[in-house]
């Protein structure tokens, strides 16, 4: 998948993170509609053939679920937020000490809208996390991370496989049961099925190990000079934490966003310089790793230019990027806005269609044969 | 290159399993392992390469030197450039999720120069004809393709020692070659050292160098393949054929055996080797034009057969063509897109758990995946208890088939025969009418084989139907009546198994190649005919 011009793994992964960031700067439900509607087109699109490129429909699915549930949760149990009453459901009155948490009580138009529309940012952010996901695996993005990162990159790795890897285990202890003729579902089931789950687990993590261990993994030459190695390690960790404020800053409201940007580009300088430094003595290579061009970049950054727009036009016209149930009125709708998440369809233009790749052995299968 | 100097291991325990061993492995050496199941060959592998004892403790007397190292002293990360280990089950030892990046992985640890690197990964996916399937996905391949990732993984980082524990035990006649004639290549072309464990000795015997026979007192015995098999218990029917014949020195491939058999062919001319017929008993299981898929292309394409009472029906094919998938839709577990699945004239999907495990038992792959209790009594009484059966049918089945089982050991503990055993002992405890076994011999040594046939002649002699899927050819002519052979999940051959297994090279057992185009699959076939001609 490296061998033609898609773009690189880790542009995917940046642009999916500048829609998500875009759905957290926002509470218009229509701009959150059309960054979903985004994430969704792109990764339709241009998803790759291996297994994971499904996976965008999983993360719908799991994105409407999220808002059902939300909407669910602030009918039984929300706070009582007055406004036009739809229904008025049985109440059970709660004690003083349980205030802001109530049981039933009346349904209002305003309640339930602004629960949709907290579900609905939660659900894009996800949705954005799935796009990215369907278009590059998170193995092919670890892969590309600096040497001094590799330990943690491989762990992630490992952790990531091993989620398949449960499920396809769990499917085989179940056919399992049902041949033996025992429950699989209830508390006896579970019991039955995850003590196995679990040894399964457990033992294929051990062989994991040996067979990394018997490869080579975590060779390393002795450390030359431990001052710099400490520089290194404060440089990436102040860094981190700088672009984390930084982030945090520039998504928040309240706060300054010039600021903001500051403390997270330097903090980002920093970081890098660490890793830098600290990757000089890694022993690794790597195996031809992707080229990050200028394809890459462009679909890197058309996914932030929802956020900057939005950015731009918050400072000037506050009102039109929020929006709250109170008073109930039409969201409004910026052009600008709009035509910034828009951008986030460049990759459409940028990345080539992804060749069609066949894909046999069906999970059903595993489960019986392996 | 490699030498054991009187090394003696055990895992805690007070039970040697290796004892005083003493051996010396030259460079550029093809190596087999020999031995019954649980005689310590993973052991004495993981050893050349470190990961017994760092990963595994246990106490170790006397020392192993590789490469004029000695593992003593040196890690199997250090060991990692020397040599390289190949697992029983590669699919568990993959790290990365594509074929290209799984045969860089060891070279990007040990640093290799980039170029260099390049240069090495196309030469490994040459070597092991994987140019194809560089792109593909690891877990979209067959077991075969696995298996031959996993070596191209290790030999990529040209280690000189390459080390492998049973590697054709999950491949089909066809695969098993294709690694095994690999293996020779990389011997003879590039003078790599490699050391092998196999059960399937037929298969190994002919490209061997050494043979180290591990026998039951943890004790072991090396040689050249012809002096170790005069006197070792395991043989493959080849060396059994030869004994029969009374032919020195014994013949260890196919050819050589061919070329002396001109005076056992006279002798049996004579005879007509036994031609069953059919099993005509009551139907017990049809399938009717069944067609699975998954969602994807066919995995059965309208395959239709009936089963009988007091037949054991072998199903044969690569890997890949469906026989796991036809087990699993007579057994109740896959739901057929088209067609029909009937077991004692009942859709076995339909049936409520107790009423199908009544009338059909399947013993998966991984025969562990039916056990599950913290012991092997409690597992037993449990089964009982279950299918509301005296107290002690179970442990009485069991002890029909193994004599020597443990109560109070935990399944996981037990060798591969072993767990076999009380698989299916728990399986028929509820006497199913149709009895499936997927690939029942992996794992399984010549002995533990032999008491696998009596116990499916029973079976077969009680008016139950046996249906097993198998790789093992050897297996098939030893016990099956009926042969099945499937193709792309299509059914491809169907007949009496004397007649299919002969008539498929791939399939066709070694005696059978010998004596071709008499009819004699096995060697005891030809001893009893021996004895009926000379008295």
């Amino acid at each position: 998948m490296r061998r033609d011009n898609r773009p690189h793994g880790v542009a995917w992964w940046i642009w999916a993170l500048g829609l998500a960031a875009g759905a957290l700067r926002t509470t218009n439900p229509v701009l959150l509609l059309v960054l979903g509607t985004v994430a969704i087109m792109v990764a339709v699109a241009r998803r790759s053939g291996a297994p994971w490129g499904g996976s965008i429909a999983t993360f719908i699915r799991v994105a409407l679920i999220v808002m059902a549930l939300r909407v669910v949760l602030q009918v039984v149990f929300g706070q009582q937020i007055p406004g036009h009453v739809i229904v008025t459901l049985p109440s059970v009155p709660l004690p003083a000490w349980a205030e802001g948490v109530s049981i039933g009580g009346p349904v209002t138009v305003e309640g339930l809208l602004t629960a949709l529309v907290g579900g609905l940012r939660l659900g894009v952010v996800l949705i954005c996390f799935g796009a990215a996901n369907s278009l590059a695996s998170p193995r092919e993005v670890l892969r590309s991370l600096p040497g001094a990162l590799h330990e943690v990159a491989v762990a992630i790795t490992v952790a990531l496989c091993f989620a398949p890897e449960i499920i396809a285990a769990v499917l085989r202890v179940r056919s399992a049961r049902r041949l033996r003729g025992r429950p699989t579902r209830g508390l006896a089931g579970l019991r039955g099925i995850a003590v196995p789950v679990l040894e399964d687990a457990l033992e294929h993590s051990l062989q994991l190990a040996s067979s990394m261990g018997a490869r080579g993994f975590g060779r390393r030459p002795a450390v030359v000079a431990p001052r710099r190695e400490r520089l290194a390690i404060v440089g990436v960790v102040v860094g981190s934490l700088m672009v984390l404020i930084g982030g945090y800053g520039m998504l928040a409201s309240s706060s300054s966003v010039p600021a903001a940007a500051w403390v997270g580009i330097l903090g980002a300088v920093m970081a890098t310089g660490g890793v830098a430094l600290s990757g000089r003595r890694s022993a690794r290579t790597r195996y031809r790793p992707a080229p990050f061009g200028i394809r890459s970049l462009l679909c890197a950054l058309s996914g932030w230019t929802a956020v900057v727009v939005m950015s731009v036009v918050a400072s000037v016209a506050p009102g039109t990027i929020t929006w709250s149930a109170y008073p109930l009125t039409w969201p409004s709708l910026p052009a600008g806005v709009l035509v910034g998440i828009a951008a986030g369809l460049l990759p459409l233009l940028v990345a080539p269609r992804p060749s069609a790749v066949r894909i046999g052995e069906p999970i059903g299968a595993m489960a019986v044969t392996s | 290159m490699i030498r054991f100097e009187d090394v003696s291991f055990r895992y805690g325990s007070d039970q040697w399993v290796l004892r005083d061993l003493d051996l010396s492995i030259e460079e550029g050496e093809l190596v087999v392992i020999v031995g019954p199941t649980g005689s310590g060959k993973t052991t004495m592998l993981k050893m050349i390469d470190g990961l017994v004892p760092h990963f595994t403790g246990g106490e170790m007397l006397g020392d192993v030197v590789v490469d004029s190292r000695s593992i003593r002293g040196t890690s199997p990360i250090e060991m990692a450039e020397t040599v390289g280990y190949v697992g029983q089950d590669p699919t568990a030892t993959f790290v990365t999720d594509r074929v290209e990046d799984e045969v860089a992985y060891a070279m990007e640890n040990l640093g290799v120069s980039p170029t260099a690197m390049r240069r090495r990964v196309e030469d490994a996916l040459d070597l092991m004809s994987l140019h194809e399937l560089r792109e593909r996905p690891l877990r979209t391949l067959s077991g075969g393709q696995r298996q031959r990732v996993a070596i191209a993984a290790v030999l990529a980082a040209s280690p000189r020692i390459l080390v492998l524990d049973e590697p054709t035990s999950a491949l089909d006649p066809g695969a098993a070659e294709e690694v095994l004639s690999s293996l020779t290549r990389l011997v003879h072309d590039v003078g790599m050292t490699v050391v092998v464990a196999e059960h399937r000795l037929e298969r190994v015997l002919p490209f061997a160098d050494q043979i180290v026979l591990l026998g039951p007192d943890a004790r072991a015995i090396s040689g050249s393949p012809r002096s170790i098999m005069e006197g070792s218990p395991l043989v493959p029917p080849i060396v059994d054929l030869g004994r029969v014949a009374g032919w020195d020195p014994l013949p260890v491939t196919v050819r050589e055996a061919r070329r002396r058999s001109g005076d056992l062919a006279d002798r049996l001319s004579t005879v007509t080797p036994p031609s069953p017929s059919l099993i005509t008993g009551e139907v017990i299981a049809s399938v009717d034009d069944l067609s699975v898929t998954y969602g994807g292309p066919w995995v059965l394409h309208s395959v239709s057969l009936e089963v009988r009472a007091g037949s054991i029906t072998a199903l044969m094919g690569r890997n890949g063509s469906g026989k796991s998938t036809l087990l699993g839709a007579l057994a109740g577990m896959i739901p057929a897109d088209r067609g029909s699945v009937s077991v004692d004239r009942l859709d076995p999907s339909t049936l409520k758990a107790t009423e199908r495990i009544s009338r059909v038992g399947l013993v998966p792959q991984d025969p562990g995946l039916l056990l599950y209790c913290q012991h092997v009594g409690v597992e037993c009484t449990t089964a009982d208890s279950e299918h509301h059966l005296a107290e002690g049918t179970t442990a009485a089945a069991v002890e029909r088939i193994t004599a020597d089982l443990d109560h109070d050991r935990h399944p996981k503990d037990l060798s591969e025969g072993q767990r076999l055993s009380l698989a299916l002992g728990v399986v028929l405890a509820a006497e199913p009418l149709l009895v499936l076994l997927d690939e029942p011999t992996r794992g399984l040594d010549y002995d533990a084989k032999r008491a696998l046939c009596i116990e499916l002649r029973r079976l077969a002699a009680e008016g139950r139907a046996v249906f097993l899927a198998t790789h093992d050819v050897e297996l098939v002519a030893m016990v099956a009546d009926r042969a099945v052979v499937l193709a792309g999940g299509e059914v491809i051959a169907d007949g009496i198994a004397r007649d299919v297994v002969r008539h498929t090279p791939a399939f066709a057992p070694q005696v059978a190649k010998v004596l071709a185009p008499q009819s004699w699959l096995t060697a005891a076939e030809v001893a009893t005919a021996l004895s009926g001609v000379e008295s």
